[in-house]
């Protein structure tokens, strides 16, 4: 299927918005830069002050790019979540996958205090939390898929997702309960979710995973529009129901899981901007939905992250929290409109 | 030389085909013996009791749940052995069911009939693109098909649906209950449009119902389950049989074969 020439201009209307934005994200924040210097500064390498150097390439410019990389990567998987389950409030929450990264980190946060001191440091370093949040993801993911193996009905596994959530939402409340406050603030914050201090290893990491799971979610567009039908249909149309699934599952689980490893655990994303997607394109065609998709994921993001960052100012807010002030208005209003979803 | 030519006229067959459900612990079986031939340019109806199974024989004709015993062989090969993407190619089915909400057009709903035909990303070709019109035109239905698949009626669903089995191009349709949430005057057209399909294009149709009288009117054969026998024929034939009185195990209705249809007592 090829793209009418509204969604033509639509798409070039989203890349501007999305470099624009990008500009724009970089140059606001506690020291406003130019947009000219971060022209100049991005393209030629040359800006008239050097303060404005280190911080576009050691601060601004690593936070815009992972802005963009979980932005789009959270999109991509809550618009795979909402097809595979045909319910318009999946997401990657849905089946657990960040509650597993909570749980993980929180074992490492909260936990470490019963560990002699010089184990819990190697631990607690940032990489200690990355492993222990993927690898948290990672066994909720691997807990889903086996007893999706068990149930046909893809609502229960939805459910199945719900109930891991509680449950490593209970542990870490006993968890908490048995934790200094300094650890708890520890723990705290990182549930806030943070997409700056992330350095550019670990972007090129971040990037690496997101990339995967992304290809993998382009590979299951014809799947993925057969399911429209639903199950049954889309297996008369010569689809292999449990293959689709599987790749959609391991695609969404390498996005969220990743991402909530480095960035902490980001609401409303995945969520709400395949709606927003929907909504502007009007259409189910998921290789409209998916470029669609991908450019909001970044644009939502980048905005999120211009608004956090507090314009002028030395304070910077929590992502979730923006992400959250944004994103459940749209549910509610998407809800309350009862559209298409 | 007879037998050669009824060979090559059969699609589908089923050859001493038990059906039913297996699990580890047990074997439930439904029905077992069912010998059926579904010939080419027929319309065929499958009536029985509710819960008799009716379900369950179109899914194991389809190929959803396999046979307990026996086999089905389509075009002279057993349906086993088919690659999902290949039965694809030779069987469509038309359910009952809701579609899950979309912004899909009904343009778009035929247009996935195409699927296993198109490439790894569903572009379609122009071959496609005729057989979706062609499929538009036999269901006389080009003034749906720029509307969303929720701001048609049932019955508009239901035939685009099956112009969405039409542009899948396969020799047989298997219809689960298609004229269950219609008025009489959609299911008259239905039945007419599955009628005029088998006759103008060759295929097998095979639909299970309820409107039994509708049934043996508009169907070439009948396939009649009981608690005791599968049977197949003609309409006419089977009102002579005598069969339609132990469809239903129940002393309020009689049939009158005068007529074709049910009284109550």
């Amino acid at each position: 299927m090829s793209f009418t020439k509204k969604q033509n201009l639509l798409f070039i209307l989203l890349l501007v918005a999305m470099v624009f934005l990008f500009l724009v994200n970089i140059s606001l924040g506690s020291v406003a830069i130019p947009l000219k210097e971060v022209i100049n500064g991005l393209f030629s390498q040359e800006m008239s002050k050097e303060s404005w150097e280190i911080i576009l390439w050691n601060f601004r410019f690593p936070k815009a790019i992972t802005a963009i990389l979980v932005g789009t990567g959270l999109s991509i998987s809550g618009l795979l979540m909402q097809t595979l389950f045909r319910n318009p409030l999946a997401g990657p929450y849905v089946l657990g996958l960040s509650s597993g990264a909570s749980l993980g980190v929180a074992f490492i946060i909260l936990g470490t205090g019963f560990l002699p001191t010089f184990i819990s440091s190697i631990f607690l370093s940032n990489y200690g939390l990355v492993v222990a949040s993927s690898l948290g993801s990672f066994l909720v993911l691997m807990a889903v898929l086996l007893v999706s193996q068990k149930l046909k009905d893809t609502m229960a596994i939805l459910i199945v997702g719900l109930m891991f959530g509680s449950f490593t939402s209970a542990i870490v409340s006993v968890l908490s309960y048995f934790s200094s406050a300094e650890k708890l603030q520890k723990f705290t914050f990182w549930s806030m979710g943070s997409i700056s201090n992330l350095s550019w290893n670990e972007i090129l990491l971040l990037s690496v995973f997101v990339l995967v799971g992304i290809g993998i979610s382009f590979m299951v567009i014809k799947p993925l529009n057969a399911l429209l039908l639903g199950e049954k249909y889309a297996q008369s149309i010569g689809i292999n129901y449990k293959k689709t699934r599987f790749l959609i599952i391991i695609a969404t689980s390498i996005l969220a899981g990743s991402i909530t490893a480095f960035a902490g655990p980001i609401a409303f994303i995945g969520l709400a901007v395949p709606h927003m997607a929907k909504l502007l394109f009007q259409t189910s065609n998921h290789l409209v939905l998916f470029w669609s998709t991908l450019l909001l994921g970044a644009i939502v993001m980048l905005c999120c992250d211009t608004i956090a960052q507090v314009p002028e100012n030395d304070i910077t807010l929590p992502i979730n929290a923006i992400t959250s002030v944004i994103g459940a208005p749209v549910v509610i209003w998407l809800l309350v409109k009862k559209k298409r979803f | 030389m007879y037998f050669i030519m009824t060979q090559q006229n059969f699609t589908i067959q089923t050859h001493n085909l038990s059906i039913g459900y297996k699990s580890k612990s047990e074997m439930i079986t439904i029905a077992q013996n069912i010998n059926l031939n579904l010939e080419k340019g027929k319309l065929i109806a499958l009536i029985g009791e509710n819960g008799i199974g009716k379900s369950t024989l179109l899914k194991t004709i389809t190929g959803i749940i396999p046979p307990l015993f026996g086999k089905i062989t389509l075009l002279n090969k057993s349906l086993q052995s088919y690659k999902p993407l290949d039965l694809a190619k030779e069987l469509s089915i038309v359910l009952t069911e809701k579609l899950p909400p979309s912004n899909l057009t009904v343009y778009e709903i035929i247009a996935l009939g195409r699927q296993p035909y198109t490439n790894w990303l569903g572009t379609l070709t122009d071959e496609d693109k005729i057989k979706i019109e062609e499929a538009i035109a036999l269901t006389e239905i080009q003034h749906l098909v720029h509307k969303k698949h929720d701001e048609i009626s049932d019955g508009q669903l239901q035939i685009a649906l099956i112009a969405r089995a039409l542009a899948q191009d396969t020799s047989i349709i298997i219809l689960d209950e298609p004229t269950t949430h219609l008025d009489l005057v959609h299911k008259a057209t239905l039945l007419k449009l599955l009628q005029k399909l088998t006759h103008e294009t060759g295929k097998i149709i095979l639909y299970s119902t309820h409107d039994i009288d509708l049934a043996i009117q508009m169907a070439d054969e009948l396939i009649v389950f009981t608690p005791n026998q599968i049977v197949q024929d003609q309409p006419c034939n089977l009102i002579q049989t005598g069969i339609f009185n132990t469809l239903f195990d129940t002393e309020h209705l009689t049939f009158d074969a005068s007529i074709g249809k049910f009284k109550i007592k």
